[in-house]
């Protein structure tokens, strides 16, 4: 019975709006006093009853919730024979709930439209060789699986046999098709587009990234900062007050009418669900658009970020250096680059496959005597020749004479930021080539953004030289850059900002840089779903996109906005609500009621603006 | 000690939260720290004791509050 009550409450909603009609129409139009008093009883006494028994639910558990407070006062007011509150109080409870679930619905749609995306079914391949669908719970690791096409991925695991291409949009925010074959890694959650694979099960369920990247947004929806728990605990001592406030007016003054008045306003509405409605819209607009904000301190410190610290290389720069100038001298030039790209063909320095990339298809040598001179570079000798590759201090060594043109050159490309590989033979400068990581496209336009909404300091740190930092720095614009930092040095300096009371954001790749991202009030990593990006960082941008940095900040900031007007307008209400039953004549049941459930509609609407924004570009590039 | 999640039907009220918190936490062999109960995405997530009780007894005092509960899980 008591739950048949609770489930028709849209219905007992309804009809108590067509007495209530009913008894006004009869009261005003007909003058038909009975009639009206018996349609606003049944009103009243229809809508108290779902109310009652969530408050007698309520008091099971000791806990004093509103429909305690409301139930309360709806019996006064029947006791004061004042029918036309008692039903009118009802129904507006009623409605103002029922509009509060839907609307409620509408700020969760974002994450709920997330949480979709989880596969349900397998195709698994059954002990007699058959494929058979079952539930994605009963798929452990090592099992075989079949993927049609259209068919979402189930699990994370690893291509046996088939090719396809897969929209990996749910994990990496990129909905690029990907192609995929023997040996290749599949994600849960993403869907195969055309092809038909089989698979092995290498993680099932919440182990999977996309299982991770649910959980996660699960539990920053409803992660609570400093404030909120603090709401919370008011709330929870709130209620019992207005009670208790309640019982002692009506003691003091003799008065119900004024004491069950009192009960209705108390009511804490908007005050509770304020925050939580910014804080769910806000973290479901970020998963839509790549970023991961984890949960309403994050979004809290993050809008007030003073300091946002970047890794260099991978972040603000590709993290593939390439030859970006060259220069030749003297002649035989072809034999030259061969002898070089044998050399660096045995090394696995990092500008190597630069250069190698850069010579592309030559004829190889046989290389003899390689010496690796710690500093400098390499010395071989190559079809009798011999040959050195590496920096200027390596030249002098090999007492090969620089002429004026070398000399310009290599001051010339220092200045812009390379770094240098010269090669000789037989003691000539044969080759000069500029090495350099390229920035990111669309790096400079964002850290412009992220200025304009109030970055104080960008600062940029990395483990190379000072000369190439700076080259990057000035690029870029950055207020500061500092060159020949270890990841320890990083987080130094992370903490040195922190001491001096500043907001610090540490931007990073996530793997090498996890004690900065830790240390950092916000650890934004750019992981391409990576764990170890998921797990150390705040922020997490998808698919490492370094364009989404500023959405998330603009995000940040809105929503952090967003809640302190939800608390504002809970806050204002109950503070006028209660200066009308002291200071005015007007004010009673009906209304109170009225203003605390348009006011707790409000901030649900405040909340479902977080769902649409989008950082306005137009105005920032046109600043710039 | 085993895992429970338990999915209810939309939570619209956070005094929803507080008395399924209170409902849960009174059951002997619930560990009260671990009780977490989810306002946005309608989820209960807590440690119980198997011993004591299962799973089913904790949807029942979930729903003996008026909640429906839909799934639940344990691990």
């Amino acid at each position: 019975m008591q739950r048949w009550i609770l489930r028709k409450k849209n219905h007992i909603t309804l009809i108590s709006a067509i007495l209530i009609a009913i008894g006004f129409t009869s009261a005003l139009a007909f003058k038909n006093e009975a009639v009206a008093v018996l349609a606003l009883v049944s009103a009243s006494i229809l809508g108290i009853a779902p109310i009652a028994i969530q408050a007698y639910q309520a008091l099971r558990v000791k806990v004093v919730s509103i429909d305690v407070l409301v139930t309360i006062a709806v019996i006064g007011a029947f006791f004061i024979k004042n029918f036309e509150e008692s039903a009118i109080v009802t129904f507006l409870f009623l409605f103002g709930a029922y509009l509060e679930r839907r609307t409620l619905n509408k700020t969760r749609s974002a994450i709920k439209e997330l949480t979709e995306m989880t596969p349900e079914s397998a195709l698994k391949q059954m002990e007699n060789g058959e494929f058979e669908e079952v539930d994605v719970d009963e798929v452990d690791v090592g099992d075989i699986l079949l993927v049609k096409t259209g068919a979402k991925i189930p699990v994370d695991g690893t291509v046996l046999s088939g090719e396809g291409s897969i929209n990996e949009a749910s994990i990496t925010g990129e909905s690029f098709p990907v192609s995929k074959e023997k040996g290749s890694t599949v994600f849960a959650g993403t869907i195969l587009d055309n092809g038909t694979i089989q698979i092995s099960a290498d993680r099932v369920g919440e182990d999977t990234t996309f299982g991770k990247i649910i959980e996660l947004v699960e539990e920053a929806q409803d992660s609570k900062s400093e404030a909120e728990r603090f709401i919370d605990r008011f709330a929870k001592y709130y209620t019992p007050a207005v009670l208790l406030l309640g019982i002692v007016v009506w003691l003091f003054s003799r008065n119900l009418e004024l004491a069950i008045t009192i009960l209705v306003l108390g009511c804490p509405g908007a005050l509770v669900i304020g925050v939580p409605v910014s804080n769910v819209a806000g973290i479901g607009n970020g998963a839509r658009n790549g970023v991961l904000l984890k949960g309403s301190e994050v979004i809290g410190d993050f809008s007030r970020l003073d300091t946002m610290v970047f890794d260099k290389t991978g972040t603000l720069t590709v993290g593939n250096p390439a030859v970006s100038e060259r220069v030749y001298y003297g002649e035989h030039i072809d034999e030259a680059l061969g002898y070089l790209a044998s050399v660096e063909r045995e090394s696995d320095h990092p500008l190597a496959k630069a250069v190698l990339e850069e010579i592309g298809g030559t004829t190889f040598s046989p290389v003899e005597n390689t010496e690796v001179v710690k500093g400098g570079g390499i010395t071989a000798t190559v079809s009798e020749h011999r040959v050195a590759v590496g920096n200027v201090a390596l030249m002098e060594q090999e007492n090969v004479v620089l002429n004026e043109q070398a000399k310009a050159d290599i001051i010339r490309f220092e200045k812009s930021g390379n770094s240098l590989v010269l090669t000789s033979v037989d003691g000539e400068l044969k080759i000069l080539m500029g090495i350099r990581d390229q920035i990111r496209p669309g790096v400079k336009e964002d850290l412009i953004k992220l200025k304009k909404l109030g970055v104080k300091n960008l600062v940029m740190l990395s483990g190379d030289n000072q000369g190439t930092v700076d080259v990057v720095s000035r690029e870029l614009g950055l207020t500061q850059a500092h060159g020949n930092m270890l990841p320890e040095d990083k987080s130094a300096y992370i903490k040195k900002l922190i001491e001096e009371d500043q907001i610090v954001a540490f931007v990073g790749d996530g793997v090498n840089d996890s004690p900065s991202l830790a240390l950092a009030h916000i650890g934004i990593a750019m992981g391409s779903g990576s764990d170890v990006a998921i797990e150390t960082s705040d922020v997490v941008l998808m698919n490492s996109d370094f364009g989404r940095l500023p959405h998330a900040l603009g995000l940040a900031k809105a929503t952090a906005r967003n809640m302190k007007q939800n608390i504002f307008i809970a806050v204002g209400v109950v503070l006028f609500l209660l200066a009308g039953v002291f200071f005015s004549e007007w004010m009673n049941m009906s209304i109170g009621m009225l203003v605390h459930e348009a006011s707790i509609l409000v901030v649900i609407l405040n909340g479902m603006r977080l769902l649409r924004y989008q950082l306005r570009k137009n105005k920032a590039m046109k600043q710039s | 000690m085993k895992k429970a999640t338990i999915q209810l039907e939309t939570l619209t009220c956070p005094s929803c939260v507080l008395k399924i918190e209170n409902a849960t936490k009174s059951l002997d062999g619930v560990d009260k720290e671990s009780v977490k109960v989810l306002f946005n995405s309608s989820k209960v997530k807590l440690d119980f004791d198997e011993e004591k009780l299962s799973v089913e007894d904790i949807s029942k005092a979930v729903t003996a509050l008026g909640y429906e509960v839909k799934k639940s899980q344990v691990k």
